[in-house]
């Protein structure tokens, strides 16, 4: 048998699709680019909680009353600036995602979190109007959910 | 060269708190300007921080990322006077690093 060559195809199969395209020059520079950058594209471009889910890898996620949004307005007076703040209670949380129902495309944000740093965390989005905002925690390999209706008196996404 | 970041890193209890405000358009893609042509997307795609060389916190942003974004989370250890390096890079490839001391 010819070992460097089984060692060859073992250590291919390793590496994704996209990076091969992208190696052989068949994908546009920017995707090429988000892909090297670790961006997940695809789960960018999506529509519905589903195709989130599928774009992330995971099933469908669970209720839970461990995920809650601290600091976070029920209305948002400015669309193009909303706090958004979510802590998790779940023990090993993996990573926390924004998501905005009715926003152009519905994620908005992916944390990853390594063992060590605290699941809570905040930041700013923009929505486009009155939406339902999910919370998205990963924890030990299982998706959990929360919803949060944050009414946008204006705006953030209109010219 | 996008503007430095403003970064504050503060040692509470046993975890370092970082705040962060980074300066940048986060455009969406989405709006026109004037003249009805839409202005292309232009948004940081990721975010890495590291303390002493380990990843504490690794985002990937869409361009529903508010404008000049901020950014607030904890992590355990780190001592004051340590070093947090943040980091991102948006979607044209232009990537920025600033370095905020643990006070």
């Amino acid at each position: 048998m010819n070992a460097t060559r089984r060692d060859v195809l073992r250590k291919g199969g390793g590496v994704s699709l996209a990076a091969l395209l992208a190696a052989a020059g068949w994908l546009p520079p920017e995707v090429a680019r988000a892909q090297a950058a670790g961006w997940n594209k695809g789960a960018f471009e999506t529509h519905s909680m589903d195709e989130t889910m599928k774009a992330l890898g995971g099933g469908v996620p669970a209720q839970s009353k461990d995920v809650v949004f601290v600091s976070t307005p029920d209305i948002a007076e400015n669309g193009a600036v909303v706090p958004i703040g979510i802590t998790s209670n779940i023990a090993k949380t993996e990573s926390i995602a924004i998501l905005i129902e009715k926003n152009p495309n519905m994620l908005a944000a992916v944390f990853d979190l390594p063992p060590g740093t605290e699941p809570s965390l905040s930041t700013r989005v923009k929505m486009g109007q009155t939406s339902n905002v999910y919370a998205l925690v990963k924890a030990d390999g299982k998706y959990y959910v929360a919803s949060k209706e944050i009414k946008v008196t204006l705006g953030g996404c209109g010219g | 060269m996008a503007d430095p970041m403003k970064i504050r890193a503060n040692a509470v209890g046993d975890a370092t708190e970082v705040k962060v405000l980074m300066s940048h358009e986060m455009e969406t893609g989405q709006r026109k300007d004037s003249q009805g042509k839409t202005i292309p997307a232009w948004f940081i795609q990721t975010v890495h921080v590291v303390h002493n060389g380990r990843t504490v916190l690794a985002a990937q942003w869409g361009p529903a990322v508010a404008k000049n974004p901020f950014l607030a989370f904890k992590f355990k250890g780190g001592a004051k006077g340590d070093k947090v390096q943040i980091t991102w890079i948006d979607n044209h490839g232009d990537k920025r690093t600033d370095e905020a001391t643990i006070a």
